[in-house]
């Protein structure tokens, strides 16, 4: 997986059915991306309904957060709406698993995105990764303790 | 990641057992999540399978935004802490996790014997609203992941109820005396 001081890679991809979403539209903010392997996680303990009630934490350190799986946009509609989810989903679906692949956390043996975590700085430079055992979600603190080091560091 | 809890166990928690216990238990929990319903009754297994031993504390983890009556059932069992009532209310809402509402949550309160113009109005209190987010946030920090999380002596265990209670049969084995 891409580390700590590399360049984000730039990508566009569809965040609803008729709208596609590109990493530069966030430019001068941080961005948090969580890769994930499938949608309808069946437990409360779903990462994305944990990020859902965390987004007033991260937009404390003027952060966005993006999900990404290789799951298809209509299959993102229909799960972020059974969750209420308050922050984009994005299709990795065509050509599948593109995005994940650039960043290195595609699992070519499952056919789906690692569970892998990247905080990105102002500048486009990732300031933080973290691979996840796939079984295991990863919860939010770690997302918090790098973005208080960006903060810190000014 | 491995998590500790954030800040430790201080005079703001609820709490059953002395201080003086060698394991302490936190939950965090979502009156509204099933799989904390769920883990309910295992708890109190394990507080009278391992009294006095034991001291067990409750922080709020409400997932507002899939359980609609998870912030009200967490203030109104803070609201019953204002009446030194939070673990019958506690009790309550987690044996009658089916009847939550505004309305269930009434009927609990009185079920319990609280003064209920006293109740009613705290449920208004900012400080209460306050402490169920405090507890949140701690336990975003601490590395919470969904409901219900559990830490022993401070750090996150990685399992449910059962598999806590299964842990502890098999540490107690070795070091606490057999029944």
């Amino acid at each position: 997986m891409l580390q700590k001081g590399e360049l984000a890679p730039a990508f566009k991809l569809y965040a609803t059915p008729d709208q596609q979403f590109s990493l530069a539209e966030l430019k001068g903010k941080n961005i948090i991306l969580a890769f994930y392997p499938a949608d309808w996680s069946p437990v409360c303990s779903d990462q994305m309904a944990l990020y859902n009630e965390t987004l007033r934490f991260f937009s404390k350190y003027d952060a966005h957060i993006l999900g990404i799986s290789v799951d298809s946009k209509w299959c993102h509609l229909a799960f972020s709406q059974s969750r209420n989810l308050h922050f984009p989903l994005l299709a990795d679906f065509e050509p599948k698993g593109a995005v994940s692949k650039k960043y290195d956390v595609y699992n070519e043996a499952e056919g789906e995105s690692e569970r892998a975590l990247f905080v990105i700085d102002k500048n486009g430079i990732i300031a933080w990764s973290y691979l996840s055992p796939a079984a295991i979600n990863p919860g939010a603190d770690g997302i918090l303790d790098a973005l208080e080091q960006l903060s810190s560091k000014k | 990641m491995s998590s500790h809890l954030k800040p430790p166990v201080n005079e703001k928690d609820h709490s059953e057992g002395t201080a003086e216990a060698t394991i302490e238990l936190v939950e965090y929990g979502d009156y509204q999540c099933p799989h904390c319903g769920a883990a309910y009754p295992v708890i109190k297994k394990i507080q009278e399978r391992f009294a006095p031993q034991i001291r067990f504390v409750f922080r709020n983890f409400p997932l507002a935004e899939i359980h609609p009556f998870a912030v009200d059932a967490a203030i109104a069992a803070e609201a019953a802490a204002m009446q030194r009532k939070f673990w019958e209310m506690h009790d309550m809402i987690f044996e009658n996790q089916a009847s939550l509402g505004t309305g269930g949550l009434k009927k609990m309160a009185a079920a319990i014997g609280l003064d209920m113009e006293i109740f009613e109005s705290d449920l208004r209190l900012e400080v209460l609203q306050a402490k169920v987010e405090a507890d949140f946030e701690s336990g975003v920090r601490s590395g919470v992941n969904g409901t219900p999380s559990f830490f022993i002596n401070g750090n996150k265990f990685d399992g449910g109820a059962k598999d806590l209670y299964n842990m502890l049969l098999e540490t107690s084995g070795q070091t606490l005396p057999k029944h």
